[in-house]
């Protein structure tokens, strides 16, 4: 299965010829409506948001939900959205979390792996296992005594601790770069020790220049899952001034519960950053998921 | 060379660590040590240290706040608790629900991941429209769908549309007959486009040339998808029907973000986290969690146990690939090998 994942080239299926037999026709009938019906499906949800935060108050009361807005360019609910839950805070909130784990993250992440990929030491393989074992266990349930060690360390209500909790429960893109290391050869090592380099200087120097696509392929994951994550942030980052995006949604439970045309601008304002992402890396996010499929 | 650099430095420094930490021996050591202090710091505090609290706090009452002095140690009354009380245990069949959904959900994702996987106009849009949802945040995606469910709103529209009238459509989040199936539809909208993309993957590592032979041969695309997609991944389909049934146990966040858990589809862990943080009943809560990683646990080792078995499979199946593919240069005659190779 390894070897499947390294071969991202993807190879195109062979179709030299194209006969039309009645079958194929049926065929390729059913092949477009199944991809339309699911894609419609999958679009439907988000689309009545959309079309619902361009609705004025009066609008959205009267016409039935899937009514297309008057006017496509009254972007009143985004402005009120985005100053109800302070978005623009949150952004930044968001934006510093996300720099400071992905950084604090590639950079151990991309160590214990050289360590552990280059190095034979007696308890190589425990690490390992002891990793692999802790992937098994369900964050949410560890949250009930991770609350308790979080609030011993005082470090509940302060970005840097939210930051330093994300930065330990990281197992995927170690994952990611062993897997990616197995393909640097040793002889690139081997030359470099003979030249003089220290250990440092490889990892520094060789190892982390030719670890960037499967660097690039971890921060896209783990960025995508820093940015979406929303139930350890709700629970450390309780004060509303350390709300990062996700949980900046939060503000519209309660009195504006009711006040989708709101509440449906907000959610399109904190999934554009997911979107532009996805429509720019596309590539490195398919193969992320294959790469972050093989930990099972 | 590197010998002659430590030589010339050990002259310098002639204090016997300094030695040994110039030495290459030395500086193995040390960089290893560098380089895994802080991780392993992390997974400790983050990971084994909460993980053992767990294990004893299932076994005292206790809450957050109450000192350590005034924990009460009451044995395996937690335990017992887990499987007496109607909330807790009883909340484990819900999973039977995203047990069924996920296997819609693997089923659907392996059928549009063979569509795609042939040469299909636009495919690239599709493949993204169908993933983007894997994209959303639990939040927005409790938003979105409170908002499509609502009465006589997106979802009662679109069927209104279809020529179902509004007076027999049931409250798709309130009516306790079809609740679970709205959330575990949820979680197939959010999780199948995630899992095509694997599935993708997988099939394109197919060799190409199988395909090609198998079409001069006139199979149809589904003889194809039988005799040769499916045998190719079928490794990655057994990994994710595994991984879909320790999933349904833990299935948390559909319930959490959408319905909080009311009129009955609280699971197992939405049950777990009103325990933990809103009636503090943190012994109680710990012991929930405990049961249900012993669970997943036992899961776990089935399916490694599984995975050895299908890994002897898989060799086997290698060989026969490579006769077939000695077979097809020979005669081209594909049909007949595709079908050994399934056999």
């Amino acid at each position: 299965m390894e070897k499947s994942n390294l071969q991202t080239a993807a190879k195109p299926v062979a179709h030299r010829r194209k006969h039309y037999t009645p079958g194929g026709i049926i065929w390729l009938i059913v092949e477009y409506a199944s991809l339309i019906f699911f894609g419609l499906c999958a679009v439907i949800p988000v689309i009545s948001c959309v079309i619902t935060a361009f609705k004025t108050e009066e609008e959205y009361r009267s016409t039935n939900v899937m009514t297309l807005p008057e006017s496509w360019l009254n972007f009143d609910n985004f402005v009120k959205a985005f100053q109800a839950a302070d978005m623009g805070h949150a952004f930044l909130n968001s934006v510093i979390v996300m720099v400071c784990v992905l950084l604090v993250s590639v950079i151990i992440g991309t160590q214990l792996a050289y360590v552990l990929n280059r190095f034979k030491f007696p308890g190589n393989g425990l690490i390992r296992n002891l990793f692999l074992f802790a992937s098994l266990l369900p964050s949410v349930a560890m949250q009930v005594t991770v609350y308790q060690i979080m609030t011993n360390l005082h470090l509940v209500n302060h970005l840097y601790g939210y930051i330093i909790m994300m930065c330990g429960t990281d197992v995927i893109s170690i994952y990611i770069f062993i897997q990616f290391m197995e393909n640097i050869p040793v002889s690139l090592d081997e030359s470099a020790i003979i030249d003089g380099a220290s250990y440092w200087t490889i990892y520094w120097k060789i190892m982390l220049p030719l670890l960037k696509p499967a660097i690039v392929t971890s921060c896209i994951l783990k960025g995508v899952g820093v940015y979406n994550e929303y139930y350890a942030a709700n629970l450390y980052l309780q004060k509303k001034e350390l709300h990062t995006i996700a949980i900046s949604l939060y503000t519209f439970v309660g009195p504006m519960g009711s006040q989708y045309n709101l509440i449906c601008a907000g959610v399109i304002i904190s999934l554009l950053p997911a979107l532009i992402v996805f429509i720019l890396c596309q590539k490195q996010i398919y193969s992320g998921i294959a790469a972050g499929a093989v930990k099972g | 060379m590197a010998a002659t650099v430590s030589k010339t430095k050990n002259e310098k420094k002639p204090f016997h660590f300094m030695k040994w930490a110039k030495s290459r021996k030395g500086q193995q050591v040390l960089i290893c040590i560098a380089f895994m202090v802080i991780p392993l710091l992390l997974l400790f505090t983050f990971t084994y240290l909460p993980f053992g609290e767990m294990v004893k706090f299932s076994f005292y009452k206790m809450k957050y706040s109450t000192p350590v002095d005034k924990r009460v140690f009451v044995g395996l009354k937690n335990y017992i608790d887990v499987f007496q009380r109607d909330d807790c245990f009883g909340a484990l069949k819900l999973s039977l629900y995203y047990m069924v959904g996920a296997i819609i959900q693997l089923v659907l994702a392996l059928y549009l991941a063979t569509i795609l996987s042939f040469k299909v106009k636009g495919g690239n849009f599709f493949k993204g429209l169908m993933f983007f949802p894997y994209l959303i945040s639990g939040i927005a995606i409790g938003f979105i769908f409170k908002f499509f469910y609502t009465r006589g709103f997106v979802f009662d529209t679109i069927l209104q549309w279809c020529g179902f009238e509004l007076e027999n459509l049931p409250y798709w989040l309130k009516d306790q007959s079809i609740n679970n199936w709205s959330l575990v539809a949820t979680s197939v909208w959010r999780y199948f486009g995630q899992n095509m993309v694997l599935f993708i993957g997988a099939i394109m590592s197919v060799d190409a040339d199988l395909y090609e032979a198998a079409e001069l041969d006139g199979a149809n695309k589904f003889q194809q998808f039988k005799h040769i997609i499916l045998p190719s991944i079928r490794t990655i389909v057994t990994l994710n029907v595994i991984l879909s049934i320790t999933g349904s146990l833990s299935a948390f966040e559909q319930p959490f973000v959408i319905t909080d858990g009311a009129n009955g589809t609280g699971t197992y862990f939405v049950i777990m986290n009103d325990i933990a943080h809103t009636s503090q009943k943190v012994g109680l809560a710990c012991a929930m969690a405990v049961v249900l990683l012993l669970i997943i646990f036992a899961c776990t080792i089935l399916q490694k146990l599984f995975f050895k078995y299908v890994f002897r499979d898989a060799e086997s199946d290698d060989e026969s690939y490579k006769a077939k593919k000695a077979r097809l240069a020979a005669e081209k005659a594909a049909r007949r090998s595709t079908k050994k190779g399934v056999a």
